[in-house]
């Protein structure tokens, strides 16, 4: 199966956060889920906040959760940006669930619409992070 | 006896060899922070390159493209300088060099506007406290630079911006060149002006690209993303420079104390020479003095 991978970077500003050949990713795109796999057309894509999957050389499936951001592909090379990204398994499932209730509590509270907007992003992490934790 | 006038030197001495213990000290540290610092910034490459290298071709692509962070004002009332400085001192002419490029460039505009402080680093707040207040103030961030603390200062600089209460925003940090040379640096970051594609290398090879949605639409959401990015990238430029200045700092002043040691046990010796000599004078006048008697 070696000679149907790409590369996968995940990039944030702090580091390269993940780099290796996938079989398969499927990532979060602005408009719906979007599947790339070897030989995908160049492609820059917006990305939103949610759980990107891939699938490592052994064909394991693995989940991350991103903050949004954009995705470039070319040549066999798929570059994530996002501002925060993390692992599935390097997440802190009690912190999560934690900020998914605060950000309910402040959707319910309805303040200005500035607060309530970024509650609505708040959940939205909390949430992309519980799925790519597998805890919901 | 000339031997208190010793004790004294010695005393001196000790207290300005436990100076350059100190010295010595914060420059070995500050010389391992300034390798951290590096590393950082190196690691913070990959992303601020390619989202520059993305927006320069989005940008490119792009006609028409209409967001706030680039509409440039005709009625420009106020000006914001982000001004990204140390929180301790002791590293030299790093905050005063960054503060007087500020005054510098305030100064130079001749459109003689108000202006607005947002203080990065307890060093400009401080300053500016003094000097008529800042709008905003983000402190003790530590050694460690995080992108978080970068985008909450983008957030706090885009919100002010798009409210009008700043009409355009400088960013101000040293540049870290190498530990002897850090040069004050006054860019640009609001209105936003996206990158130009960098014609020179081969990466201008013309590639038809999808884009998901529109290269216009990707382009927007990736505006407030730059602002963060150039932030954070001054953040850790500023650390850099920080850690550089602390380093020749107080290698000049563990420098220093070294000579100032050498001097005192010049002087010292010559001192416990003099009272050896008195001494001997003394001996020697006693002595003719019983002989002749």
């Amino acid at each position: 199966m070696a000679e149907s991978t790409f590369m996968l970077e995940i990039v944030t500003p702090e580091q390269i956060l993940f780099r290796d050949e996938v079989q398969f990713m499927v990532a979060p795109g602005a408009e719906g889920e979007l599947g790339i796999m070897k030989n995908h057309a160049p492609l820059v894509a917006a990305l939103d906040i949610g759980v990107l999957r891939y699938k490592n050389t052994s064909g394991t499936q693995k989940k991350m959760a991103l903050s949004g951001g954009f995705m470039e592909v070319i040549d066999n090379v798929a570059r994530v940006l996002a501002e925060t990204a993390e692992h599935g398994e390097d997440i802190d499932i009690l912190r999560a669930k934690a900020a998914k209730e605060r950000a309910e509590r402040r959707l319910q509270a309805r303040e200005d619409s500035l607060n309530l907007a970024r509650a609505e992003m708040a959940l939205k992490r909390a949430i992309s992070r519980l799925k790519a934790a597998e805890a919901l | 006896m000339a031997g208190a006038g010793v004790r004294e030197f010695k005393r001196r001495i000790r207290s300005v060899k436990n100076t350059q213990q100190i010295t010595k000290a914060m420059e070995m540290v500050a010389a391992a922070k300034l390798r951290r610092a590096q590393e950082s910034a190196e690691a913070s490459r990959p992303y601020t390159e390619t989202l520059q290298g993305t927006l320069a071709r989005l940008a490119a692509v792009s006609f028409d493209v209409r967001h706030p962070l680039l509409d440039k004002r005709e009625d420009v009332r106020k000006i914001g300088y982000v001004i990204v400085t140390a929180d301790r001192g002791l590293c030299g002419a790093y905050n005063t060099n960054i503060i007087r490029t500020v005054d510098q460039s305030v100064q130079e505009d001749d459109r003689n506007l108000e202006t607005g402080i947002i203080a990065v680093g307890r060093k400009a707040r401080d300053f500016y406290r003094k000097r008529g207040g800042v709008d905003a103030e983000f402190v003790n961030l530590g050694d460690n630079v995080s992108y978080a603390d970068a985008r909450e200062v983008a957030q706090y600089v885009m919100n002010a911006y798009e409210n009008g209460e700043v009409d355009e925003v400088y960013l101000v940090y040293a540049r870290f060149v190498n530990a002897l040379r850090q040069i004050p640096t006054v860019t640009q970051l609001l209105p936003l002006e996206t990158p130009e594609e960098d014609t020179s290398s081969e990466s201008t090879r013309v590639i038809d690209y999808l884009y998901e949605p529109s290269a216009e639409e990707i382009l927007l959401t990736l505006l407030p993303k730059y602002v963060g990015s150039q932030i954070y990238h001054a953040m850790l430029e500023g650390k850099a420079s920080e850690h550089g200045a602390r380093m020749t700092a107080m290698g000049n002043a563990t420098e220093n104390a070294g000579e100032i040691i050498d001097n005192l046990e010049l002087a010292m010796n010559k001192a416990r020479q003099a009272a050896i000599t008195d001494e001997i004078l003394d001996i020697v006048g006693g002595a003719e003095a019983l002989k002749n008697a």
